[in-house]
């Protein structure tokens, strides 16, 4: 496999929910190995949507979608996790009525060999989870639910983590933190790929952004040359 | 579209008739008569579940309890008054009795709405309650007590008004309406399961109460011989006119008078149940069954245009309730009697259920048309389950086996009842007419 | 004032019972739990899978017993016990092969579940009815107390008698067995974790590789286990007659709700909240009372709340005013 190709691609894909009208044209969203790549755009475009179609979320009529260097277009989102992808909802990513440990476990569930190390090294990440391990998930804060939804994918030791809007909702503070977060998990070497609704703290922590507008793409960059970009700035960064 | 609905269910509605029509012929004509006319009735109780069920979803199963409500209203309508049970320490004080019972109750629930954030809200509102339990039953116990040793054998019950059971069936809806919004009000709002173990236990309370307050309906005891609104057979037997023409006819004078009082019931059975179809068609082609189909088919957008979901259920859960209520007068009244023992929940709760999801939920004519149809097929699976066990055990010695399988017979009804509605509701989940 | 005799009174017709019972209802109600929890329906089949399991266990009883097996001062039928879970399960998982999976892939709302649950009630019903008749059947053999009132007032020399039936005893022995294993299974194991898991979400369940057929399958293996146990405790308890049986329903979805719905533990306090409410209230206390005042007086009346033959309608009352005030249960349960 050449080394130039992305790790993880989802290419020219077009499609919608169900038999829906499409969503997406065309639209094109890449990872690199060691990587933090984001999508951002307005309300509307399309940016889970997309995240969505490369974990086979939604039926796709053209492009398809490598993982290194496998073809996946056809599997579905449970076979995807087998190949290495770990996926964390925007919404209801943790079981709430179970402890932080036992979220973790469930995380683990396809592994059938030893995963305490995994599990260490995910409360080494997230030092609260581990003080905290023993709780319902559900009696949590918002920020250190995130976490543990964080920890949960990780749990598979997924080759590629895939984030739908990991800060909706929480307070800027804890914002910041759960970023901090997230670059620690990608100095691990763990490819990331995000869609952020906070488009400039986002783009700030990416290595590579795609803009996507009524679900194409408007504008792709690295997180530098998007927050430079004039046109991006003035349509929806707020100038 | 609609004309090829309109031919489906004219060629479905002839085949039910065949059944009835050869049952007169293979059996008698009483026996046909008998079926169509519980037909008819539970005709009139599948379309009141199916004003329920398929107008609005609401998820009824306490149709026995509505029934039973219905019966209780032939037997205090129609009865005669019991000398002496109206005195004042015996109906009079039972009526009172309740009054007061219904009034702890208003209170304790004005109270909980009063005191809103008090600190002793559980406290008073449940020692009002108590109070109020206790002093009812001071009251209520001697009252009953006393109607109930007024002639025990006969009666021991507070009598009915000695009215024409017909005006029953419209109190019949009545009393059923007033159930249902008691439940109404409360279990509405919940989830559509809890509405079902509501109903499904009020159903249990109601045919409770009539087993066991003696006072009312006499409860295990029975009320037997309610008046009839057609005539007798012996009346008929005796009539000279009648016997002439039936022997003109041809007809033997006793088979003939039993013809026509059933006749004359299904008559009467008919025009209610046509014109209530009548009604049913109106009220769903009228702007109100038009908002009532939108807040079925979205409930939250109709809520967000501003209908009141929970209003309009309530109405439907009522007039449907009432139906059900209607129908069990009927019933009673078709029976001349009110055997409490009788009301089960399979035979006059889930059978309904049966009728409505095969005949078609949401379209009136195939609620009725499943009525017709699993009504005949629940009566006739005993004799052909019978004739089927004799084939299979024909070859059989006699002995323990034959005789168990024999007995058994009775039950195949069951069977074939849940896998009929299992069968439709899997491979024809909108019934044999299906909503246009 | 004679406080041990009203005691005695009291454990004797309200508490013993009353254990029994509500060891039996929650039993009942873990299964219509662990269904609503997984398969998020309420299953009116449940009373009726009670019985079939029972029949079947009574069937091996008489069986064992014409081949002169017993299980000596114990009840025969809880060495038939296994044999009944096994025809019981093979039933579930047929049935949900059969009928519920078909709505699973369709994706139906829950209310056609329920009506589905209605026409597996009428067979299994008929099945019970077909095989083993309408009548009462009484079952239970070995020794029939464990302690009886005669030997309690001849040990203690109390007025008040005492006894404990070998089937209460069994009834409460078994049912805590039953569920410290269950407990055991969804709070240690990894596939009872899964369920859990699967019962409080299921998407995500699915994406974290659980799946939701082997979880169901298994569901349908511990639901025959409890609802047999459970049918066949009551079944030694009082006597076996499938209409009970199917009226046990309103009670066992009374302690499921009022405990909250999908709650494994909310139905066991539910099961005797219910039980003891039930039988609290259609208990007539004159004798306790009457203990408990000055020597020789005893209370007018039977200071009875309400006759025994309302005791459905308390379980339902409580079950109105817990839906109420506290829609999800005492424990928190789902609202689907």
């Amino acid at each position: 496999m050449s080394e130039t190709s992305p790790f993880l691609i989802g290419e020219a894909m077009t499609g919608g929910y169900g038999k829906g009208a499409d969503i997406l044209h065309s639209c094109t969203i890449a990872v690199e190995r060691g990587e933090i790549a984001v999508i951002v755009g307005p309300n509307g475009a399309g940016k889970s949507t997309a995240m969505k179609a490369v974990f086979g979320m939604l039926s796709l009529r053209e492009g398809r979608v490598v993982l290194d260097g496998d073809d996946i277009t056809a599997l579905s989102p449970q076979d995807r996790v087998v190949r290495g992808m770990g996926f964390v909802p925007q919404t209801s990513n943790i079981f709430t009525s179970m402890t932080v440990e036992e979220n973790l476990e469930m995380g683990a569930y396809i592994r059938r060999d030893d995963f305490r190390d995994t599990m260490e090294q995910v409360y080494t990440l997230f030092p609260i989870l581990k003080d905290k391990r023993r709780q319902a998930a559900g009696e949590l804060s918002g920020g250190q639910r995130q976490q543990v939804a964080v920890g949960r994918a990780l749990m598979t030791k997924p080759k590629v983590l895939m984030l739908d809007e990991p800060t909706a909702g929480v307070s800027p503070i804890v914002m910041d933190e759960l970023f901090d977060r997230i670059i620690e998990v990608s100095r691990t070497g763990i490819p990331i790929l995000m869609v952020e609704q906070n488009a400039r703290q986002a783009l700030e922590i990416a290595d590579k952004g795609f803009v996507l507008v009524q679900g194409r793409n408007a504008h792709t960059g690295t997180g530098k040359e998007l927050l430079a970009n004039a046109d991006v700035r003035r349509s929806f960064l707020g100038g | 579209m609609n004309l090829t609905l309109d031919r489906k269910a004219a060629v479905l509605f002839a085949l039910v008739a065949v059944l009835y029509i050869g049952t007169g012929f293979v059996q008698s004509w009483n026996t046909a008569l008998s079926i169509l006319n519980m037909g008819l009735i539970s005709a009139i109780m599948a379309l009141g579940v199916n004003i329920q069920w398929g107008y609005a979803g609401l998820f009824n199963v306490g149709v026995m309890g509505f029934t039973a409500l219905g019966g209780l209203a032939a037997v205090l309508v129609a009865s005669d008054p019991v000398e002496g049970a109206w005195s004042a320490t015996g109906g009079w004080q039972i009526l009172l009795a309740l009054l007061m019972g219904g009034a702890t109750i208003a209170a304790a629930i004005t109270l909980w709405g009063k005191l809103q954030g008090h600190k002793l809200r559980g406290v008073i509102v449940a020692s009002v309650l108590i109070v109020g339990f206790f002093v009812f039953r001071a009251v209520f116990d001697p009252a009953v007590a006393t109607v109930e040793a007024i002639n025990p054998a006969l009666t021991g019950n507070i009598g009915g008004l000695g009215l024409p059971i017909i005006l029953a069936w419209p109190v019949g809806g009545v009393l059923a309406a007033g159930a249902a919004w008691i439940i109404g009000k409360t279990a509405l709002g919940l989830r559509s399961d809890y509405l079902a173990i509501a109903t499904l236990g009020v159903a249990e309370i109601i045919i409770y109460i009539l087993k066991n307050e003696d006072w009312l309906a006499r409860g295990v005891k029975n009320v037997i011989g309610l008046p009839r609104p057609v005539p007798y057979e012996v009346d008929l037997q005796a009539n000279a006119t009648f016997v002439d023409a039936m022997q003109n006819f041809g007809a033997d004078p006793v088979t003939a008078s039993s013809i026509t009082v059933k006749l004359s019931y299904a008559i009467l059975f008919s025009v209610v149940l046509i014109a209530l179809i009548w009604l049913t068609q109106r009220a769903l082609n009228s702007p109100w069954g038009r908002m009532i189909r939108a807040i079925r088919d979205n409930e939250t957008s109709a809520a967000a245009m501003g209908k009141n979901v929970t209003a309009r259920h309530l109405q439907i859960f009522i007039l449907g309730s009432a139906v059900c209520g209607l129908a069990g007068a009927m019933m009673t009244t078709l029976d001349s009697q009110l055997v409490p023992s009788t009301y089960q929940p399979l035979r006059f709760t889930f059978l309904i259920w049966v009728m409505v999801i095969v005949g078609g939920s949401g379209n009136n004519l195939g609620a009725v048309l499943g009525g017709f149809l699993i009504w005949w097929l629940w009566i006739q699976v005993e004799p052909l389950g019978l004739l089927l066990l004799q084939g299979i055990t024909a070859g059989m010695a006699e002995g323990w086996l034959k005789a168990h399988l024999m007995d058994a017979a009775a039950h195949m009804r069951l069977l074939t009842m849940g896998l009929i509605l299992l069968l439709v509701l899997r491979f024809s989940p909108r019934g044999l007419l299906p909503e246009r | 004032m004679d406080f041990l005799n009203a005691i005695i009174a009291l454990l004797n017709f309200v508490i013993v019972p009353a254990t029994a019972y509500g060891a039996q209802l929650a039993l009942g109600a873990l299964g219509v739990t662990l269904i609503y929890g997984i398969l998020r329906f309420s299953n009116f089949a449940h009373g009726d899978t009670m019985a079939f399991g029972t029949m079947i266990t009574i069937l091996a009883t008489w069986g064992l017993q014409s081949l002169g097996v017993t299980a000596g001062p114990l009840p025969t039928a809880l060495i038939a016990l296994p044999l009944g879970i096994a025809a019981t399960a093979a039933l579930a998982v047929g049935t949900d092969k059969l009928v519920y999976r078909f709505y699973r892939q369709t994706k139906a709302k829950p209310v056609i579940f329920v009506i589905a649950s209605i026409g597996v009630m009428f067979v299994m019903n008929g099945i019970v009815r077909f095989v083993i008749g309408v009548g009462d059947q009484n079952f239970a053999d070995g020794t029939r107390f464990l302690i009886s009132a005669r030997d309690f007032r001849e040990v203690t020399g109390l007025d008040e008698g005492l006894a404990i039936r070998t089937t209460q005893a069994i009834t409460v022995a078994v049912a805590i067995l039953a569920v410290v294993a269950l407990f055991w299974f969804l709070n240690k194991t990894r596939t009872g974790k899964s369920m859990r898991a699967f019962s409080d979400n299921e998407d995500l369940a699915l994406l974290s590789g659980i799946n939701p057929e082997r979880v169901v399958f298994i569901t349908w293996l511990i639901v025959a286990a409890l609802a047999t146990t459970a049918g066949v405790l009551y079944g030694l308890d009082k006597s076996f007659k499938p209409f009970t049986y199917f009226q046990l329903l309103l009670p066992i979805f009374a302690a499921a709700i009022v405990g909250g719905l999908g709650n494994p533990l909310g139905a066991i306090l539910g099961g005797f909240l219910i039980a003891y409410s039930e039988i609290a209230v259609t208990y007539a206390f004159r004798k306790v009372v009457g203990y408990l005042g000055p020597e020789g007086w005893s209370p007018e009346g039977m200071l009875q709340l309400l006759s025994t033959d309302y005791k459905f309608a308390v379980s339902f009352t409580i079950l109105l005013i817990v839906l109420l005030f506290k829609p999800t249960g005492i424990m928190k349960g789902k609202s689907v």
